[in-house]
């Protein structure tokens, strides 16, 4: 019986192609646009705790000048100098690495490329600090950052834009007037929280940007990374004050340089995250919705259609039992594969939108397992409960259904 | 099975009443029927329209449960049996014939002609074989694999009158079988009525209202008003009742 039913289902799927490919593809566009949706959305939120990570998460970034905002003027605000580094060095506990970075916007050409990038000057304590690692070459010697040669460490957008794939180490890249040998190669790092590729950097000796390139002995800001054990709380304050006290700032008088905490920011973006995985709830909850009241739509329609037909296999002999069996069979068989389509569809779209959003993809087993079992039931309640009062009839009252 | 072999009562309607509705708006289609019909007989059932005739036909058919009174098939009563039982004597002793056809949409007649078969589990082979002979039988060899709307209406008639004789059954339904179809096709469908009749003992029960068709049948029986009116045998024929 279960045998004859199924042969029956899939004859009745076959006949009325229309009608199974519109069930199956309420039901394939359901799964699949609630799996893509918080497939990608999942990939987003690792991103986004990813570029978090990358900032380094104990690091304390001291810009001069006052904390943006309105009626805040930065501008007149005195740089720090390399003594101000030193005397953090000095006179701060529980420090990983202070580097101070001045930055310069340059045109670089290797060869008959050119690229426009960011210079930084500063020391081999920014490649802590910063979270870097070099993927090849070496950081700078202790001879180049006192006297201030010409050698570069490149990010690899630099590097890629520049020289390929080949290898940069030992090249020399021409930055205004003079040639510059890439002795290192960071390792790529990817996007950064405000969306800036984080790898389009060239880092040299401080002494070197100083010279030839600014012109000036100022330091743009410092980057203060703070052990793992160390409090930053203490360590701003503390930070605060020597500051103050270097520049000679009264009480009453607003600082003139700020110090931003990473661990604030990523606090912050974490809210952000929470806000983003409630929302994608609430979306996935509504295309499930939606698309199960497709299927649901598909089923009712054909009622009519169904129901007559039931008429007919019931007055030529079919049991009760029979007809709904094949029912069910068929309304499992399509929304089972169109749940299957689905699922795969949703593979292939999160495979190629990750790729192309550059994010990574995080396979859900629990939205994927929701999703089809949801539509699924859909599909099997509003395939068979219809039938299932149509088989209940009279065959005459069945035949004569409109 | 001959035509003298005509014996006891194959189908027996005890007082049936059937009532649509209830209250005041209740209409009550049949008032009380007796009816014997014998194996091997050719009755027609004739009448106004609301006389109660397509009501008895589908009592008689077990499509439909009458209000009071008893249906007594080969002597036992349907009225006792349970929905599966009914569907099982429809399955094995019975075919229907219905003025719309009532083919299945968007399938091969042969198909159609096959499925109350697929019902038993008759294995493939023998369900081609027997839907390919009552085909042929109805005069639509060589039409098997047209779907409906490739068929006239008297096509579509004889394939539903295939189905309803693929699976040999013991009495033949027709609810004005001939209703939506024109005189020559009508003529048609009623000679393979007779035919079915005469060669192989099909216990056939029309309803029509057109005497011309009814004048194939051996026995012609009259609703009036949800009462037989009258019951008497065709003059060109060999008296039966």
């Amino acid at each position: 019986m279960l045998l004859n039913a199924l042969l029956l289902a899939l004859h009745e799927i076959r006949r009325n192609l229309m009608r199974s490919f519109l069930t199956v593809l309420g039901i394939v566009i359901g799964v699949a646009a609630v799996i893509t949706m918080v497939t990608l959305g999942n990939g987003a939120t690792q991103m986004v705790a990813t570029q978090i990570a990358s900032l380094g998460s104990n690091l304390l970034m001291v810009m001069p000048g006052q904390r943006l905002g309105p009626g805040r003027d930065s501008a007149g605000a005195p740089k720090f100098r390399i003594a101000d580094v030193e005397a953090i060095q000095q006179q701060i506990g529980g420090l990983k690495a202070v580097a101070p970075v001045v930055g310069s916007s340059v045109t670089l050409v290797a060869g008959t490329q050119n690229w426009s990038s960011t210079v930084n000057g500063t020391t081999n304590d920014y490649l802590i600090s910063g979270n870097w690692k070099l993927a090849a070459g070496r950081p700078f010697s202790d001879d180049e950052e006192r006297a201030g040669k010409a050698v570069c460490i490149i990010g690899n957008t630099v590097k890629r834009e520049l020289f390929g794939n080949q290898s940069p180490l030992g090249n020399s890249i021409r930055v205004k007037t003079f040639d510059c040998e890439v002795i290192g190669l960071l390792a790529a790092k990817g996007q950064g929280g405000m969306g800036q590729d984080q790898d389009d950097t060239v880092l040299m000796p401080l002494k070197t940007v100083q010279r030839r390139l600014t012109g000036t002995l100022d330091i743009g800001g410092i980057m203060v990374s703070l052990k793992d054990t160390a409090d930053s709380a203490i360590a701003m304050t503390q930070l605060r004050s020597l500051l103050r006290e270097r520049r000679k700032l009264a009480d009453n008088v607003d600082d003139n340089f700020n110090v931003m905490d990473t661990r604030q920011i990523a606090e912050t973006l974490s809210g952000t995250i929470g806000t983003m995985t409630a929302l994608l709830g609430a979306v996935a909850a509504v295309s499930l919705l939606v698309g199960g009241i497709g299927i649901m739509n598909i089923m009712l329609v054909s009622v009519t259609e169904r129901t007559r037909e039931i008429g007919i296999r019931l007055a030529i002999g079919a049991l009760e039992n029979e007809v709904l069996l094949q029912f069910l069979i068929e309304a499992v068989v399509l929304s089972a594969f169109g749940g299957l389509v689905g699922i795969a569809l949703a593979f292939v779209a999160c495979l190629g939108l990750s790729t192309l959003m550059h994010m990574p993809f995080l396979f859900n087993p629990g939205i994927n397992l929701t999703a089809f079992a949801f539509s699924a039931a859909i599909g099997i309640v509003f395939g068979y409960v219809p039938a299932r009062r149509a088989a209940q009839l009279d065959p005459i009252a069945a035949l004569r259904h409109e | 099975m001959a035509v003298a072999e005509l014996g006891a009562p194959l189908i027996e309607l005890r007082t049936i009443t059937k009532t649509y509705g209830a209250g005041q708006a209740a209409f009550q289609a049949l008032r009380g029927v007796d009816l014997a019909i014998a194996e091997g007989d050719f009755v027609a059932v004739m009448g106004p329209s609301g006389s109660g005739k397509s009501t008895a036909m589908n009592l008689l058919g077990c499509l439909d449960t009458p209000t009071t009174g008893e249906y007594l098939f080969r002597g036992i009563n349907v009225e006792r049996l349970e929905r599966n039982q009914r569907a099982l004597l429809r399955r094995s002793c019975l075919g229907f014939v219905f003025q719309g056809f009532n083919l299945l949409a968007r399938t091969a007649a042969q198909e159609n002609v096959e499925l109350p078969l697929l019902y038993r589990g008759e294995p493939a082979e023998a369900r081609h074989a027997s839907a390919r002979a009552a085909l042929d039988k109805v005069g639509l060899a060589g039409w098997e694999h047209h779907t409906s709307a490739e068929l006239s209406g008297g096509q579509q008639q004889r394939v539903a009158i295939a189905r309803a004789i693929v699976t040999n059954p013991l009495v033949l339904l027709a609810d004005e079988p001939t209703g939506n179809l024109d005189s020559k096709r009508s003529h048609e469908i009623m000679e393979l009525l007779t035919r079915l009749n005469r060669e192989q003992g099909i216990t056939v029960i029309m309803v029509t209202h057109e005497p011309d068709m009814a004048a194939y049948a051996r026995r012609i029986v009259h609703f009036v008003d949800g009462v037989v009116a009258s019951d008497e045998c065709h003059s060109a024929l060999k008296p039966c009742c």
